[in-house]
């Protein structure tokens, strides 16, 4: 069989962190990478959780925002978003000053806390 | 004695022109290209059945007269937005799909993030279809400002609508917009997009590679003709019998 085209987030992708955590702002020479999705299919969308490798550590993160077009009505980002979070789903850091996509409340019970320091929604 | 060349022949004076202006607002039409129907072979039974079901969703929600290029803000039922409604400014870059799956994208950029949405025109979930800026750009279709720089996609949330009269022409913005080092997502000096809003500041020797591409062939093929003229008359005096009622 051949797989179709594999779109948004998985395995080798480079991401962009979006909240203030220092983890996710200090530069250097490598952009965090995606090296597995929590997910029974290795694509991640908006929602999922994936791990990330940041600066020769191992961290899990949640996806914001995909620059893949997803369903009509949802927002579709200019850059993979991704936010920081510890394996209880607190996230690292304080504040997220990007646009959220509304979708993620519907997982209210798991994220809430990072519902919580988002600041914009679209 | 002296005499005048005969009596000065009787001019009357000019009689004065009236412009009624109320009368010049029929003049212009708008079609919304979502009704023309796609060349093909399909029965024109569901043509009219769906434009029977678009009708009947326009008679609910008002949906004004917009181009590409225009600024709109959209009102939708969120079911997980606080207040559940939610609001979104931005620009039209594209128009597409035809009869009751016609979409229009929106593009804006909100805190340094280029953010898009295509929103259906005929989707329940819309309250409200706001024109807060008419101006037509000079392409059908603006995808290239995701690779323009930023702050020709950013427009300002809290907008207020612009006033605007009902018969002027919709006004063409000539702006050429500039573009992001490349590369880009598509090759837009190509020909084939045709496009005229950018101002390429590419050295001449790759303007003219790109116009190796080019199809001079294509404008002058008669199978690709569609004159929709015609259908767009009688479409457009059947919408109006039907949204007067």
């Amino acid at each position: 069989s051949v797989t179709g085209a594999c779109s948004a987030i998985q395995k080798m992708t480079r991401v962009r962190v979006v909240d203030n955590s220092a983890l996710g702002n200090t530069p250097y020479h490598r952009p965090p990478k995606c090296i597995h999705v929590y997910n029974k299919s290795g694509v991640g969308k908006v929602g999922d959780t994936i791990l990330l490798a940041i600066k020769g550590e191992k961290k899990k993160a949640l996806i914001v925002g995909q620059k893949m077009p997803g369903p009509t009505m949802t927002p579709k980002f200019d850059s993979n978003n991704v936010v920081l979070i510890e394996d209880n789903g607190n996230p690292t850091g304080t504040r997220i000053k990007t646009p959220i996509p509304y979708l993620l409340r519907q997982k209210e019970s798991k994220f809430s806390k990072v519902l919580a320091i988002a600041r914009n929604f679209v | 004695r002296s005499s005048d060349a005969g009596p000065a022949k009787f001019k009357p004076p000019s009689k004065p022109v009236i412009v009624d202006k109320q009368r010049q607002t029929a003049e212009r039409r708008f079609l919304s290209p979502e009704f023309i129907p796609p060349r093909g072979r399909t029965n024109p039974l569901k043509f009219s059945v769906e434009r029977k079901d678009m009708i009947q969703r326009r008679k609910v929600l008002s949906i004004p007269e917009f181009y590409v290029g225009h600024i709109l803000a959209v009102t939708t039922a969120d079911p997980y937005a606080n207040g559940k409604t939610s609001r979104f400014v931005g620009i039209c870059i594209r128009r597409g799909g035809k009869g009751l799956g016609a979409t229009f994208v929106l593009r804006n950029v909100i805190e340094d993030q280029g953010v898009e949405i295509c929103f259906e025109l005929y989707n329940p979930r819309i309250q409200e279809i706001q024109v807060l800026k008419l101006e037509k750009r000079l392409d059908d279709n603006l995808m290239y400002l995701r690779d323009a720089l930023p702050e020709y996609s950013t427009f300002d949330v809290n907008m207020k609508p612009q006033s605007y009269l009902d018969h002027e022409e919709v006004p063409v913005n000539k702006l050429q917009v500039r573009m992001k080092p490349k590369p880009w997502s598509k090759r837009w000096e190509r020909p084939n997009y045709n496009i005229k809003g950018i101002k390429f500041e590419l050295p001449e020797e790759k303007m003219k590679e790109a116009q190796k591409w080019s199809k001079p062939w294509l404008e002058f093929d008669m199978l690709r003709e569609y004159d929709t003229s015609k259908i767009e008359e009688k479409i457009w005096k059947e919408v109006n019998e039907e949204l007067k009622k």
